[in-house]
């Protein structure tokens, strides 16, 4: 019986196994990368606003604090956005004609909310509470980045699951004292991981297992 | 199947029962009982009729080759799916924010939910303008904090999309003002004859402001009626009042004080104006705790078995029609009338005396209530026993009438009847109600009401009645709408709207209002300006705000009233009537969906009704020997099929093609009926459910009488009944019960026969929690199986609705059940017990090693975690469960799709999507809140700070939730005690929810 397959087909054969081999780890390699990618998770991309609103401005020009505008951080864990009312305090007295601010002023004379776009949106399964964070000793900046040097914000974190263990399997690695929550540039004075083992114990944090107990965020 | 052929009738269950012996004491079902294999493939595996069989390879759905063609496309196409980019949202911030509000941290509102128009007294927690969950109001007489089924539904009415959404008029969709002129037009003609043919029919009317709007109305119109019906209020108490005391007079209880209480047909611990607060004061001395060794003596005389019957230390099935009999023989053994004191119906007389013997040797501490459903001459016999036990102002309390006007409603029906036949009725206004559907048969209220020239009803949804009246009246709910209203003591709560009305409608106080001088006045107006009038001294407002905020109006209640019986009320008893060979027919008001007003609210329909375990249906309940001679008998059809038969009901000439269903512990010769199904028009969920027994019943036996046919059809019907779903391991110990007695002098035979292995004997890692440690403990004593847990629950945590079809499939997703076991023999189990289940939360949990994907973990804190996102729905953890607490999305059960219904979900709480494994939480939402309080204020949470929303709502107080590292804790404190113990303990899964056994008081003069 002649041979029905010529010898180069072996080396085919092998090409073809080992090929799909790679080609499968390559799509999982691809999948994992496109899913840490900036396109899934949006990190440092600026979004669209009904109002160029410019953190960098009113932050890192003027020296707002944080909570001028978020009062409801230290109480409650939605960091609220300001009503419009927040804006007008300034805003009835200067800048009065600029037309970028017409939303913000139709906004506050027909009762409409300005229709803001959601830079840090967590999925609807994970649950965090900005006040347990400020009031431990986490500063805004250590998610939110250097939001004084932010004309249009964009989330600076990938704000994955891996991205929120890092700190609480070792919170001693950002905490600061609490009253430079909202210190933007903050550096620590000392040695951070010694200072921030000494404020974990005085701030009573959670031992690491409770922090990365699953309910602890997903309920 | 065939049903005769294969049953083997009740004596040798009996048999079986007896040979068995052991851990078969309790049992679950006749299923059970019988062995039966349907029960025990149940027992064995979750869903056995979910299996698909290897062979049947030409099924399209079937065999193996097909299963894993449709798992590797299941498998492909739900991980593509998985794949999904976040979406784009929005935030949308106030422009002038409340002061109050702090997005993301929920209000309370105090108001008041009402039944038979009486309050309930509440608090409404509201997510930015939400209305998503309801708790008792702690402060007000009759909730106590606590809350019941209906309570907790009510905000799923509030949303639900079926409401009535338009003014329709002719048949067209109108506006209010459309309805205003033409309204108008017509007073205008009754003006000129004093109002001669203007009606209005309400329900039972307890609200102050809505009284004094139609007193004004009677003013300006002096020859309108004002008409009351109400299908299942507590008539027979007024009337009964009226016979005793020559006036109706108002009855309330104090529990606190009774050491021996008589239930003659009363499930005062369930239903009722007070139900929540008599609960709460019934289980506070039935509680064997602390070193407290006494404990209240409960006598129950029921037909079917209720909530307070399985607390009854003695309970003597009695058919409804011989509980007068019954009180007869016991007023004449107290001599407070003259009766027999003994007749040949040896099952009435037999413990008598030792009742009257126990209730006279607790003089002052005794109790005696009449249930709702018995006739006036019960309810006479029992306040002239209360008064010569010396009861009155220590356990039992009268005061003046808390509706506005107490008439008899059916003979007001009736007369409102007469005066549309003779055409005597132009303008017929009916605020709220269904008379069409729920009036008596013989009314026929469905042709009659047409005889009305103009007809308006204004209601919650289309129903019935509204489908017969030219003008259909969109009403506010009440957390739509400012109200007030009366609680079973005369406490006024000022009800305060908490959102918008939804669907434009508006309250039967503006509706009203167009009908006097001032028909423009604001509902707001309209409530404030009553009570303003009503204020003595200064600062009304303060006082105003003061009651709107505390939910309870101060120095309201009404003062309590000394009233003598009346000798002559009380005449000789009837003859007895006898069976004749007929059967007894009862109606009875649904546990879940009540007189038929709930029959659209999916999670009441759902609740799994006590003790029946029915959902989505009534049926003809009967004991399992009437069902033998009636020919229905079954015995493993619900296990295998949940197909029953059914039977032709034939009562006064009138007939009702029900299923049976056949209920251990109901008499012998009497037939259940549960009132307000088989609507016609209620709405997606209800309308069509079940059969109505209205079509039977008549105002001269609203609700029993002698005189039923029953006989056979060739016709099976199916029925969702969750009793034999979720069992656990029949063979096991799940009930530990004994007597006071035994358990006073050996405090460990209650848990006889339980084994309870070394806990060191296991092969899983030793957890240690050096901070909180989270369990529960349920007191089985305190527990009458209401179901409130089980609402309270599905509303916390966005518990899917699945319908009949899934819940016959054993799918229905309730996280908490309440399984009911009974003990002794099959007819007339000498005791019912109540179990609440919810997830264990082992320390040793057999279900969190085998999930593939690591999706259900142990926490820090002891919790058994469930992580949706993580789950992909192996259901591994499910099979592994021997308490079967897991609860699957087999499809996406819950609605995200309708607008209006997106609004009832807890923002705290995930909304499971399909494939999705879950569970109890021990409500970690709860847990994360009082620990981020207590954490950002530096301090430990403190025990009673978190409370399960099944605690919250319990009015026994049975479920006590807290940390069980501190020994000062009261669940910890409940754990030491000597009746604590864990479910199937002898597993060794070490449960961090324990139970409390049951403790029976029985008097030992009764005879068994």
């Amino acid at each position: 019986m002649p041979q029905l397959f010529h010898p180069r087909t072996n080396a085919f054969a092998r090409i073809t196994l080992f090929g799909a081999i790679a080609a499968v780890a390559f799509a999982g390699w691809a999948i994992d990368a496109l899913n840490r990618s900036s396109y899934n998770t949006r990190e440092l991309q600026a979004r669209e606003q009904p109002v160029p609103f410019s953190h960098a401005h009113h932050v890192g020009a003027l020296g707002l604090d944080c909570r001028y505008c978020h009062t409801t951080v230290e109480t409650s864990g939605f960091a609220n956005l300001p009503p419009t009312k927040t804006c007008m305090n300034c805003h009835s007295q200067i800048w009065l004609t600029s037309p970028t601010l017409e939303p913000v002023r139709a906004s506050f004379r027909t009762g409409t909310s300005i229709n803001w776009t959601r830079v840090y949106d967590l999925p609807d399964f994970v649950y965090f509470n900005h006040s347990i964070h400020v009031n431990k000793g986490i500063g805004c900046e250590s998610c939110h980045g250097r939001v004084d040097k932010m004309p249009l914000t964009w989330q600076a974190g990938s704000l994955q699951m891996s991205w929120c263990l890092d700190c609480h399997r070792q919170p001693e690695k950002f905490l600061r004292p609490r009253e430079n929550i909202t210190t933007m540039g903050y550096q620590p004075a000392g040695d951070q991981m010694e200072m921030g083992r000494r404020l974990r114990a005085e701030y009573n944090i959670q031992e690491t297992r409770v922090l990365t107990s699953c309910s602890t965020c997903h309920r | 199947m065939s049903e005769t052929s294969q049953h083997p009738d009740l004596a040798a269950m009996r048999e079986r029962l007896r040979a068995s012996g052991g851990g078969r004491e309790y049992w679950r079902s006749l299923d059970d009982l019988a062995a039966t294999p349907g029960f025990r493939d149940l027992v064995e595996r979750e869903f056995p009729r979910l299996a698909i069989g290897w062979s049947g390879d030409e099924s399209p759905v079937e065999g193996r080759r097909n299963f894993l063609k449709l798992m590797g496309a299941s498998l492909a196409l739900g991980g593509l799916a998985a794949c999904t980019r976040q979406p784009t949202e929005h935030i949308m911030p106030y422009v002038r924010q409340p002061e109050e509000m702090i997005p993301g941290r929920p209000l309370f509102y105090a108001t008041a939910t009402t039944l038979h128009g009486v309050a309930s007294g509440v608090l409404v927690e509201s997510h930015e303008g939400r209305p998503t969950k309801i708790e008792g109001n702690p402060e007000h007489p009759a909730t106590l904090g606590a809350c019941d089924a209906f309570s907790q539904a009510s905000v799923l009415g509030l949303y639900d999309p079926d409401r009535m959404q338009a003014v329709a008029g002719e048949d067209d969709v109108k506006t209010w003002g459309d309805f205003a002129g033409s309204l108008r037009e017509a007073l205008a003609a009754q003006k000129l004859k004093g109002g001669a043919g203007l009606r209005i029919l309400t329900e039972t009317v307890t609200s102050p402001t809505l009284a004094a709007q139609l007193g004004e109305i009677a003013r300006l119109y002096p020859r309108s009626k004002w008409h009351q019906w109400e299908p299942a209020g507590p008539h027979s108490a007024r009337a009964a009042a009226q016979m005793a005391f020559g006036a109706p007079v108002n009855t309330y209880y104090d529990l606190s004080q009774a050491n021996v209480i008589v239930s003659l047909d009363a499930d005062f611990l369930a239903q009722g104006a007070a139900s929540l607060r008599y609960a709460r004061q019934f289980a506070a001395r039935r509680r064997v705790q602390g070193g407290k060794t006494s404990m209240n003596r409960l006598y129950v005389a029921e037909p079917m078995p209720t909530p307070t019957g399985t607390k009854a230390d003695h309970r003597f099935a009695l058919r409804a029609t011989d509980i007068e009999e019954f009180t007869w023989a016991l007023a004449a053994a107290l001599g407070v009338a003259k009766g027999p004191k003994t007749g040949d119906n040896g099952d009435i007389y037999k413990p008598v005396g030792a009742i009257a013997r126990d209730l006279e040797r607790n003089r002052g501490a005794g109790l005696v209530i009449a249930g709702d459903c018995q006739p006036p001459i019960v309810h006479a016999l029992a306040h002239a026993m209360n008064a010569r036990l010396g009861n009155v102002g220590k356990t039992v309390f009268y005061t003046d009438p808390i509706e506005a006007s107490a008439v008899d409603q059916a003979a007001s029906l009736a007369e409102l009847a007469r005066d549309l036949d003779a055409g005597a009725v132009d303008v017929l206004l009916i605020l709220g109600g269904n008379p069409a559907f729920n009036a008596p048969v013989e009314l026929g209220m469905r042709d009659r009401l047409k005889k009305a020239a103009l007809r308006a009803h204004l209601s919650l949804y289309d129903n019935e009645t509204s489908e017969l009246c030219q003008w259909r009246l969109p009403e506010a709910h009440y957390l739509e709408s400012w109200g007030d209203a009366r609680a079973f003591d005369g406490t006024v709560t000022i009800q305060q709207p908490l959102i918008r009305p939804l669907y434009g409608g508006r309250s039967a106080y503006l509706v009203l209002q167009a009908l006097t001088e001032d028909p423009d006045r604001g509902e707001y107006q309209i409530v404030k300006g009553y009570w303003a009038a009503q204020h003595k001294g200064a600062d009304f407002e303060a006082w105003w705000r003061r009651a709107v905020h505390d939910g309870v109006a101060p120095d309201t209640s009404l003062p309590l009233q000394t009233v003598a019986v009346r000798e002559d009320g009380i005449r000789e008893p009837a003859p007895r009537r006898k069976l004749a060979g007929k059967l007894e027919i009862l109606f009875r008001p649904d546990p879940g969906i009540h007189d038929g007003r709930f029959a659209n609210n999916g999670w009441l329909q759902e609740l799994p009704r006590p003790i029946t375990k029915l959902t989505w249906d009534n049926a003809a309940i009967m004991s399992p020997q009437t069902a033998h001679r009636l020919g229905v008998f079954y015995e493993g059809l619900i296990a295998a099929s949940q197909e029953v038969p059914m039977v032709e009901l034939t009562y006064q000439g009138r007939t009702l093609r029900a299923p049976v269903f056949i209920q251990p512990g109901c008499v012998e010769s009497s037939v259940t009926l549960h009132l307000g199904f088989g609507r016609t028009r209620a709405g997606r969920a209800g309308t069509g459910v079940g059969f109505n027994p209205y079509g039977l019943r008549t105002a001269g036996a609203p609700w029993q009488d002698l005189g039923l046919g029953a006989k056979k059809i060739a016709a099976t019907y199916p029925i969702a009944c969750t009793q034999d779903f979720h069992i656990l391991d029949n063979e096991r110990h799940a009930i530990h019960s004994g007597n006071l007695d035994e358990y006073l002098k050996n405090p460990r035979s209650v848990h006889e026969g339980a084994e309870a292995p070394p806990k060191e004997l296991t092969l899983y890692p030793e957890w240690k929690y050096p901070g909180y440690a989270w369990g529960m403990a349920i007191d089985l004593n305190a527990c009458t199986g209401c179901g409130a847990c089980v609402m309270a629950c599905q509303a916390e945590n966005n518990i899917a609705v699945v319908g009949k079809d899934q819940v016959r499939r054993g799918r229905a997703m309730h996280w908490l059940r309440v399984d009911s076991y009974y003990q002794g023999e099959p007819n007339l189990p000498g005791g019912i017990y109540n179990q609440p289940v919810p997830c264990m939360h082992c320390e040793d949990a057999p279900c969190e090693l085998v999930c593939p994907v690591q999706a259900t973990n142990h926490s820090a804190e002891g919790l058994n975690d469930m992580v949706y996102n993580r789950c992909v729905g192996t259901r591994y953890c499910s099979n592994n469960c021997p308490y079967k607490v897991r609860r699957f999305n087999f499809y996406q059960f819950a609605d995200t799709e309708t607008a209006s219904l997106k609004l009832l979900h807890n923002p705290d709480v995930t909304v499971r999507a399909r494939g999705v494994m879950e569970k109890c939480t021990y409500c970690v939402q709860r847990i994360n809140a009082a620990k981020i309080d207590a954490e950002k204020a530096d301090r430990k949470v403190a025990d009673g700070e978190i409370q399960t929303a099944c605690q919250a709502t319990c009015p026994a107080e049975a479920i006590i939730f807290g940390n069980v590292n501190d020994p000062q804790s009261r669940v910890s404190k409940m754990k030491a005690e000597q009746s604590n113990y864990g479910l199937l303990a002898d597993l060794n899964t070490r449960p961090r929810t324990t139970y409390l056994a049951t403790l029976r008081n029985p008097n030992p003069e009764v005879e068994d």
